[in-house]
């Protein structure tokens, strides 16, 4: 690395710009303005410690800026065995999650079509046309993404990433690395489908060596372990204590909140930034805090996030006192924490990567729910119908109706798309939400009625 | 006429429709019109047509009729100023079925514009729903487009298709595809009934892929305003292998259930 390009690292990554984030949150705290925005009548003002999560997830993509001149780069997906990555000191960005920010902002349609009018169709998944979207025009709210040295795509998501990612090998000129996860239909994979992975990552990091120009070494892999670990199991701790009445944090708040879990696994700034959160969340449960104030229906969430309407919802159901506790997809980050087992070298990581949600038959899925129904007692489902992610999406048919039948749970399908808000009909959402909360019989004039 | 103690309105994307009832709930007066586009203007000419019919009320322009609750359903209904609540479609029309059947089942609406499914349990209760608000097909509007296309005026469209001895099979369920599929029929020498028996067919299918989507409590019921079409039901029966109930006025379920809500709400003062 040439001096000056050292320097400006120094300078921007190390000194300037984290002072900056940090009197920024400083700032914020002390105005204390959470949740101005939101409605504060029926929601609970997000957590103290969403300012610290602004700053460290402002820091990932800060660094980000300036990755290339200090670091190798590795674009990876969310399934990806990041600790190989992250132990070799790559900085590692996740174009999922960076797609997911701009469907925060609203500019996810913008760049789709710019995808789109490349060639790109619009029945692709609307985080890989964000994405490329983001490559053919430059616009990023972001800033500006490192180009990467390392693609790593793993199957255990979607087939979408194996396509996505050549695209992106074809782009960059760089290598890809590619590991087949073996989809899990029964309870358990097979010891054969285990080696086959097993195998693929022992190549994977003979590649991620070779790119790095250095060799992994066995103690800081385990640390990386460890450290990913902790934090999912501090995520895990953190949803299960909406065990509680009042659900102390939504799904909601969940799914803002778990950008470190996914983009900054493996980082000893995760661990300690779950545990401030775990406390401050058994901290509202002393002090009887819900998410939703006057709590009166529970909740589960299947399949990602509407990103551009994550307000709206929360104001709807909050302001009928409704809320989301349980979510199968903030779940898949924690889900795992008991599997990973720094010690048990890459038979238990290869273990840990091929079980995630996504890569276990629909009956898993519906058992999670079930599961999840009753340790949270919820009241009812709402299935989103990601237009966009088919392998999350598959299967909600039945599921809604098995949860009808066979537990007496009401469910309600939901069309839209994750980041394309075009899927989005708001009129039609609108009623289908409102129908259903009436199902539910938490009007106020429901309550006071006589029925039958 | 009894004394009117509370009005619902159904402000569809077809018709517009407005229910009074008495005290006991009985339906006791009703209106039913095109949709129009100027809501409010058309609810302002339905509450007038109300205190026409009944001199011993007072409406005031705007406001609503003086002691008269009034609930709103139906897509328009956010802009029915003069509602004292609004309440979804699917909510109401299980609340007037149940009262007029005095029954739960499986309601199927046929609107012009949408269709829904609704579960109603033993208590009149909305135990799941199902609706089609997207496409038109699977609504009235599939048979309306067709049925332009095809030169038969609407009220002889059941008529003609249940005197079909044949059927010819339309594979496109879009209702675009289905006219450009009934043009190129046409051409071929196909004659009318089996093109239009097959275009209920299609219809039925979608509405029995609904039916199938939420959990079936028999019986079976329907309403909406394609019911006035006599193939629908017959068609349907057969499709299903299930009787169809029909109520004595199927338009007019989603308004009758609004009503019975507001007098279910709001004490009447007597
Ligand atoms: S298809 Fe689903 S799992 Fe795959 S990248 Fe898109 S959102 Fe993720």
């Amino acid at each position: 690395m040439s001096a000056f390009g050292w320097l400006t690292y120094a300078w921007n990554v190390q000194l300037l710009g984290p002072a900056a984030l940090r009197i920024n949150r400083w700032l914020s705290e002390s105005r204390d303005k959470r949740g101005s925005r939101w409605n504060a009548e029926t929601l609970a003002p997000p957590l103290k410690i969403s300012f610290k999560n602004k700053e460290l997830v402002g820091r990932h993509w800060l660094e980000g800026r300036y990755a290339n001149l200090r670091h190798k780069v590795a674009w990876v997906t969310s399934g990806a065995p990041v600790e190989i990555f992250k132990a070799l000191d790559y900085y590692v960005l996740y174009p999922e999650n960076h797609a997911a920010i701009c469907g925060t902002a609203r500019v996810a349609v913008e760049l789709s079509c710019e995808a789109e009018n490349a060639g790109y169709s619009r029945d692709i998944c609307s985080y890989a046309r964000t994405d490329f979207g983001t490559l053919l025009s430059g616009k990023t709210p972001v800033g500006r993404l490192p180009k990467p040295d390392l693609l790593v795509a793993c199957t255990n998501i979607c087939q979408t990433v194996l396509f996505w990612y050549r695209v992106l090998a074809r782009h960059f000129h760089v290598p890809l690395i590619v590991i087949d996860t073996p989809f899990v239909y029964y309870k358990e994979a097979s010891a054969h489908a285990l080696d086959y992975v097993m195998r693929q990552l022992e190549e994977a990091i003979s590649v991620a060596e070779r790119v790095a120009g250095k060799s992994l070494e066995e103690r800081r892999l385990r640390t990386t372990a460890r450290l990913s670990k902790m934090a999912s199991e501090l995520w895990l701790e953190i949803m299960g204590r909406n065990a509680h009445r009042p659900a102390p944090i939504s799904v909601i708040d969940q799914f803002i909140q778990m950008a470190p879990i996914v983009e900054m696994r493996g980082d000893p700034e995760t661990v300690d930034f779950y545990a401030a959160m775990l406390e401050e969340v058994d901290q509202r449960i002393r002090q009887g805090i819900g998410a939703v104030k006057n709590e009166r229906k529970r909740l589960l969430w299947d399949n990602l996030p509407v990103w551009y309407r994550l307000r709206y919802l929360a104001e709807f159901l909050g302001e009928h006192g409704i809320a989301l506790v349980a979510s199968t997809y903030t779940n898949a980050w924690g889900e795992l924490a008991p599997m990973i087992d720094p010690d048990g070298g890459m038979d238990a990581m290869a273990r840990a990567y091929t079980y995630p949600i996504l890569n276990r038959g629909t009956r898993y899925k519906l058992e999670t729910m079930r599961e999840m129904i009753e340790r949270f007692d919820l009241d009812g489902v709402i299935l989103h119908s990601d237009r966009s992610c088919k392998p999350y999406s598959i299967g909600q048919m039945d599921q809604r109706d098995r949860l009808l039948k066979d537990h007496d749970t009401p469910a309600l399908l939901l069309e839209a798309d994750h980041n394309d808000s075009r899927s989005f009909s708001e009129e039609q959402i609108a009623n289908r939400l409102a129908a259903f909360v009436e199902m539910l019989g938490v009007e106020k004039w429901q309550r006071s009625a006589h029925w039958g | 006429m009894a004394e009117i103690r509370a009005l619902g309105i159904d402000v569809g994307s077809t018709t517009a429709k407005m229910v009074a009832i008495d005290g006991w709930g009985n339906m006791i007066w009703h209106f039913l019109e095109q949709a129009d586009p100027r809501v409010d203007e058309q609810v302002e000419w339905f509450l007038l047509s109300v205190q026409e019919a009944n001199p011993e009320l007072t409406y005031y322009p705007g406001k609503g009729v003086e002691g008269i609750p009034l609930v709103a359903t139906g897509y328009g209904r956010k802009l029915v100023q003069q509602a004292t609540r609004q309440v979804t479609e699917i909510t109401c029309h299980a609340r007037g079925m149940y009262r007029e059947m005095g029954h739960g089942g499986t309601l199927v609406d046929i609107g012009g514009q949408d269709s829904k499914v609704i579960g109603i349990g033993p208590k009149g209760e909305v135990v799941d729903f199902s609706m089609n608000d997207k496409c038109a097909a699977g609504t009235g509007r599939f048979l309306e487009d067709t049925a332009n296309r095809l030169g038969v005026p609407l009220v002889r469209l059941g008529e003609v298709t249940l005197s079909a001895s044949e059927e010819v099979s339309i594979s496109s369920t879009c209702t675009v595809f289905a006219e450009s599929e009934v043009v190129s029929l046409i051409a071929h020498g196909v004659p009318l009934q089996p093109i239009l028996k097959g275009l209920h067919r299609s219809l039925i299918k979608r509405i029995v892929a609904m039916i199938r989507s939420v959990s079936f409590i028999s019986p079976l019921m329907l309403s909406g305003g394609v019911v006035r079409n006599p193939a629908i039901p017959v068609m349907l029966e057969d499709e299903m292998n299930e009787k169809v109930i029909v109520p004595k006025f199927p338009q007019l379920m989603g308004a009758y259930g609004a009503a019975l809500i507001a007098l279910e709400l709001y004490e009447p003062k007597f």
